[in-house]
């Protein structure tokens, strides 16, 4: 596959998983805010935070209201990681592929677009009634995930849009995590009340992980949360469950055994990989939630640059994987 | 919708031999879009545009990105061509092909036809499509234009003229493809009915045909097509070939010569390519040997070719035989080659390069059309019943001062068709370019792209200048 397709394919799907997270939190929370009014936008904030784009949200929008939150996360141009953002470069760089990818992705993506587009003209029915937008938005991932199942050859543009798939979903789920670490309660006698209650059952329901949690642990437990939002085998939306699914398709793509390494991405992943498999959840606490989770975007930042200069920048990775 | 209003006005109309009287190709269809109840045909002629813009088969109309965007203008009535009629033009179009080529090979070696006085050495030699550099070169199985999209046109008595040849990388061919999936959900009975001829096996016969030209034998040639990339304005259609074809979409910075061959970077490696379907002009291919400040080519592309490792569709250098001024030239040119008259004439042509002929020209700028000989895309040309004095007067002067470049043709009445307008039919002109392929054989896809100018009284069909187009059915029996 050409350097560039295989760069594209991995960027269109992590920008249309990027969507899909935002759309899957924002409506969680939009919940949230109904079942727990709040006196002012504190409920709000914690989502920006944990897109990374704090600082500029900030900037641009000093009152930081719960409305700014929803504008500059869905319909926001500016704001490089925002549901219209995410979509547009999605589609550019499905439009780059169109060639490499069934017509009906394509076809998926481009009409995906111009909804998001058509709609975020009028953002003001976007924060009057997100769940409607954001039910949208996850849904038309949903198929075009289906579409990749389903009709795609398993060829190594399907592994590159698997990758890029996983690891921003891991990457999200990580920072999902983190957005309990950064939801304030009222004070520590909360601990373990009905507010907390409700938070860490929202953390399930943005990952859509809720019932799948109830069948495995029962009882909303933090630290069963925890581990199930980071540890578990069999839920695809874990961080575990997507690294080592992400390793397999690495592996895939140059026919490397797993164990072993050819290039430095799969040194990075198979880092990470045996980091999360052999902890446990006790470790991961004592290490600290959120000191873990820092750890762990930050090594997958590593692995990202790794990926691209494995197999994107326009030098043959053969060349770079014999002179090691 | 029907056609009690619709005026064939003193043009050949496409669909009527006479006001109300079908041509016997096209009862079926007007059977069918009589029967249709009010509205329907507008429903299907919406329902097939949106196919068209859900499918991203759409151009940006202001910048790109934000901007608005529209799918180029088609009309869903399609346009009928008999069975006798197209053979006709399929041997025409054969034997054009064949000569143009064997005049291809001649002017970039013994140039006999210039020794013989047949066609004017100053005019070749002062053609912007001829690159001294690409004598003596030797492409595969001989053939330079591997890919040719002929524009012709029918005149008011309903006969077929070649308009202009287009050598370089004509494009189109992927409307005909799109037009068609469309058409066929758009009128499935009638189309089975009809027995239309399949367009559906060009993408085949493209592949075929590159392979034909490789230059190792191999069970499965390497192919790439070469394009200027995303913002190119005919980048819908390289991706849809290469989709079509299976052969890699490339642009210049994923090929590299490497230890003298061409090779594209891909996440294993640098893999040999042995076909290059280029969809940019050769100035752009090779910095080293044309333009220095070409970012779109491959540095060295040419010394490879010219040692036989790769094969380049179309050769470099095809566009000395359309530029409009050899034009003119084209049934001498068959004649001497062939020896056969013409089957498809030329439009008169007068050749501004003749002082004689400039004078006629500038005295009846009123009644020609002009052309710049090396333009394309509808730039370049004076309509001369359509343009104000002060258009002439300019176009005169462009004219003194480069004679070379500048013929001009009587207007042709263009045969009309009739097009969805609102709520009812009126007749618009239409043009016609069959694709033609050429690697063992030469092979003519049945049909082509019918342009229409949508202007009301326009003759200029281009779809950079906001024509639109339509299906073309040829019939086979």
């Amino acid at each position: 596959m050409l350097s560039r397709d295989a760069d594209a394919v991995y960027w269109m799907s992590r920008y249309l998983e990027r969507s899909s997270n935002i759309a899957r939190f924002l409506d969680v929370n939009w919940h949230l805010t109904l079942d727990v009014p709040e006196e002012k936008g504190e409920q709000w904030k914690p989502l920006v935070v944990t897109t990374g784009d704090y600082a500029i949200f900030k900037s641009r929008y000093p009152e930081q209201r719960p409305e700014d939150v929803l504008y500059f996360l869905t319909a926001d141009a500016q704001n490089p990681n925002s549901i219209l953002s995410s979509l547009r470069a999605a589609r550019q760089n499905a439009f780059s592929v169109r060639n490499s990818i069934p017509t009906e992705m394509w076809e998926a993506v481009n009409v995906f677009y111009h909804y998001v587009n058509d709609t975020c003209v009028r953002p003001e029915a976007i924060i009057r009634e997100p769940e409607r937008f954001c039910a949208e938005v996850k849904w038309r991932n949903l198929m075009i995930g289906g579409i990749a199942s389903d009709i795609m050859a398993n060829d190594e543009a399907w592994r590159f849009f698997r990758l890029g798939r996983l690891l921003e979903r891991a990457d999200k789920t990580s920072r999902i995590v983190d957005v309990k670490y950064f939801l304030l309660l009222p004070s520590l006698d909360h601990v373990g009340m009905v507010l907390d209650h409700v938070q860490w059952a929202a953390l399930l329901k943005a990952v859509g992980g809720f019932q799948a949690y109830r069948h495995a642990f029962g009882k909303i437990d933090p630290s069963k949360v925890v581990q199930f939002l980071i540890l578990d085998h069999d839920f695809p939306r874990s961080i575990l469950y997507c690294l080592t699914e992400a390793q397999q398709c690495l592996h895939d793509i140059t026919g490397t055994r797993i164990g072993y390494f050819s290039n430095p991405a799969e040194l990075q992943m198979g880092q990470i990989c045996a980091g999360l498999s052999y902890h446990t959840i006790e470790e991961i606490f004592e290490q600290g939630l959120h000191e873990f989770t820092d750890d762990l975007q930050m090594r997958l930042n590593v692995l990202d640059r790794a990926i691209y200069e494995t197999f994107f920048s326009r030098l043959p990775a053969i060349d770079q994987s014999q002179q090691q | 919708m029907n056609f009690d209003g619709y005026e064939i006005g003193p043009f050949y109309d496409e669909m009527f031999e006479a006001s109300g009287v079908a041509r016997p190709g096209t009862r079926l269809l007007l059977d069918k879009l009589r029967s249709l109840p009010a509205n329907e045909l507008l429903t299907r002629q919406a329902a097939a545009e949106k196919i068209f813009f859900d499918l991203g088969i759409t151009f940006s109309v202001y910048g790109h990105e934000q901007g608005a965007e529209k799918i180029f203008p088609f009309d869903i009535v399609p346009r009928v061509i008999e069975a006798e009629e197209w053979n006709h033009l399929e041997r025409g179009l054969k034997q054009r092909i064949q000569a143009l080529n064997l005049f291809l090979d001649d002017i970039y070696h013994d140039q006999k036809i210039l020794r013989n006085n047949v066609v004017p050495r100053d005019i070749i030699e002062s053609s912007a499509g001829y690159f001294p550099v690409c004598r003596g070169l030797n492409p595969p199985l001989g053939v330079w234009c591997h890919i040719t999209g002929t524009d012709l046109v029918r005149d008011a008595n309903g006969e077929f003229h070649v308009l202009e040849d287009n050598l370089r990388s004509p494009s189109g061919v992927s409307y005909v493809l799109a037009n068609r999936q469309i058409l066929k959900r758009t009128f499935p009975q009638v189309f089975s009915a009809s027995n239309v001829r399949s367009v559906d096996t060009y993408p085949s016969q493209l592949l075929d045909m590159l392979h034909s030209i490789a230059p190792s034998r191999q069970t499965r040639p390497s192919v790439a097509l070469l394009t200027p990339g995303v913002h190119n304005s005919a980048y819908f259609e390289h991706s849809f070939l290469s989709q079509q074809t299976g052969i890699e979409l490339v642009e210049g910075a994923d090929l590299v010569v490497h230890e003298g061959y061409v090779h594209m970077r891909t996440t294993r490696g640098l893999i040999k390519v042995d076909v290059v379907y280029r969809r940019i002009g050769e100035d752009f291919l090779d910095p080293r040997v044309f333009r220095e400040d070409s970012l779109l080519g491959v540095p060295g592309i040419m010394d490879v070719y010219r040692q036989g490792r790769v094969a380049l569709a179309n050769a470099p250098g095809t566009g000395v035989a359309d530029d409009k001024a050899v034009y003119a030239y084209v049934p001498e040119i068959i004649k001497y080659y062939l020896g056969e008259d013409p089957i498809i004439p030329n439009i008169p042509t007068y050749i501004c390069r003749d002082p004689r002929q400039m004078a006629h020209v500038l005295a009846n700028l009123d009644s020609l059309v002009v052309k710049a000989a090396n333009e394309s895309g509808g730039y370049g040309m004076l309509i001369g019943p359509a343009s104000t004095k002060a258009d002439q007067e300019a176009f005169a002067s462009k004219i003194r001062q480069d004679p070379r470049n500048y013929i001009a043709q009587p207007t042709v009445s263009l045969s009309r068709c009739p097009v969805i307008v609102g709520d009812h039919f009126e007749g618009r002109h239409v043009d016609l370019r069959p694709y033609v392929l050429y690697g063992n054989e030469i092979q003519v896809i049945p049909g082509g792209l019918t342009r229409v100018a949508l202007t009301k009284g326009s003759l200029v069909v281009n779809s950079s200048q906001g024509g639109g187009s339509k299906d073309t059915w040829v019939l086979g029996r």
